[in-house]
């Protein structure tokens, strides 16, 4: 990797990314009527250099260490802040991109700029050189990792194949009520993924999916299968089942809603999370359940970031 | 920290082995429910549990764990043990409840999720 395209790349995100992106929302904010004394608790107990200060949610004024310095210089005669604050202030909206803000860090020598909604004129937050370096290394950070996950991709088994299309497919069988075996299944996925060089995120996330839905066939019904389909752009599992079946799939896809007997809580599960869980791990989730008959879930997954 | 250090000074107790405890802990997870597990603990959380069957191996095993103590004293059921060897999921066991062990954990520096500030 050479130097001038990371630097072009970090260029393309000061553009890209906006001061609110980097800021600091959750910023301690001075009242003008404390004493400087007090202030010097406040940046001392939080470990900051200097706070805004505000009266009625609106910005009336900064105030930093180095005026805390000046004033113990003088002789630290108490007063309220307010006399002693910067009141012409230089401000950053929060909808311009970092670039103007790491300009006028720059050009002023400022520390720190307060950050104001355009239309309200309200204090949203503080920007630091820290919190632009911050947000610049975490935005670097999504990018690599989706590098990484191309450079992952189960790809040299799909090149190897001369095909159109090529589909690696897998099945597993589940026992149902048999809790020491619970598990077991979900746990060749995982290990068939990693071995298929599939990145750790999406396997983790498949791995995940599937153990809930094992649980699920081994804690409700009498047993099922599970069938990983595997291509070059996405892993497919489905969950088929000759259970209950689901009354009311919009419920019990409900966060803490759950069915479970009193035996299977005891054994940490049936919290009402698992679909849930199965939801948030994949790109997509179909279930057709039948009352009486049973239920087949179709979890897909894509193998780009995410 | 390395989950050997917390073994010395929480006087934890190593169930099996072949433990390998020179793994970096990087925070911690307390609950008994698996699938909350799952949906909140963070790879290289030390995990606090009274669950003792097989399936908190699955568990950990999943979400890259750095580890899982036990509370209470309690003993895991031997098919845990077997499968904590082969996953090489490190199994310790605390006599303090839930309630004291996460206390002291944390003020030895183990933090959670929510306190990266």
């Amino acid at each position: 990797m050479n130097n001038e395209k990371k630097i072009t790349k970090v260029q393309e995100l000061v553009y890209e990314l906006k001061v609110r992106d980097a800021m600091r929302k959750d910023i301690i904010r001075s009242s003008p009527d404390i004493l400087m004394s007090e202030l010097g608790e406040t940046l001392r107990s939080n470990r900051i250099s200097g706070t805004p200060i505000v009266e009625h949610d609106k910005l009336v004024g900064i105030i930093s260490i180095e005026d805390f310095i000046k004033w113990l210089a003088e002789g630290g005669k108490d007063c309220p802040i307010e006399s002693r604050m910067t009141r012409s202030i230089k401000t950053l909206y929060d909808d311009e991109p970092l670039v103007h803000a790491i300009g006028k860090l720059d050009k002023l020598g400022f520390g720190r700029f307060p950050v104001i909604d355009r239309a309200t004129g309200k204090l949203l937050g503080v920007i630091t050189k820290g919190d632009i370096i911050e947000s610049l290394l975490r935005e670097l950070e999504i990018d690599y990792h989706e590098e990484e996950i191309h450079r992952y991709r189960a790809s040299h088994i799909f090149e190897d194949i001369i095909a159109d299309k090529t589909i690696l497919r897998f099945e597993y069988f589940v026992k149902g009520k048999d809790f020491n075996r619970a598990g077991e299944v979900s746990s060749g996925i995982r290990k068939t993924l990693t071995r298929l060089g599939i990145h750790p995120q999406i396997v983790r996330r498949a791995a995940i999916a599937s153990y809930e839905a094992e649980i699920n066939v081994v804690s409700y019904t009498s047993g099922g299968e599970i069938s990983v389909r595997v291509q070059s752009d996405k892993i497919q599992i489905h969950v088929t089942d000759s259970g209950p079946g689901i009354p009311d799939v919009a419920q019990a896809l409900k966060p803490g809603y759950s069915t479970a007997p009193e035996w299977i809580r005891n054994l940490g599960f049936g919290a009402g999370m698992g679909l849930c869980n199965i939801k948030k791990c994949a790109d997509k989730l179909d279930i057709e359940s039948t009352v009486g008959k049973g239920t087949r879930l179709k979890i897909c997954i894509n193998m780009k970031a995410g | 920290m390395k989950l050997k250090e917390i073994v010395e000074k929480m006087s934890l107790e190593v169930i099996g082995t072949a433990t390998d405890l020179d793994r970096e802990v990087t925070g911690g997870y307390a609950s008994d429910l698996l699938s909350d597990v799952l949906a909140n603990a963070r790879e290289g959380d030390l995990w606090i549990t009274l669950q003792i069957h097989s399936n908190v191996v699955a568990v950990a095993s999943m979400k890259g764990l750095s580890g899982i103590v036990l509370i209470n004293n309690r003993e895991p059921e031997e098919d845990t043990v077997k499968k904590a060897e082969s996953e090489n999921v490190p199994i310790l066991v605390s006599k303090m409840p839930a309630f004291e062990l996460v206390g002291k954990l944390y003020a030895l520096g183990i933090k959670g999720s929510q306190d990266n500030a």
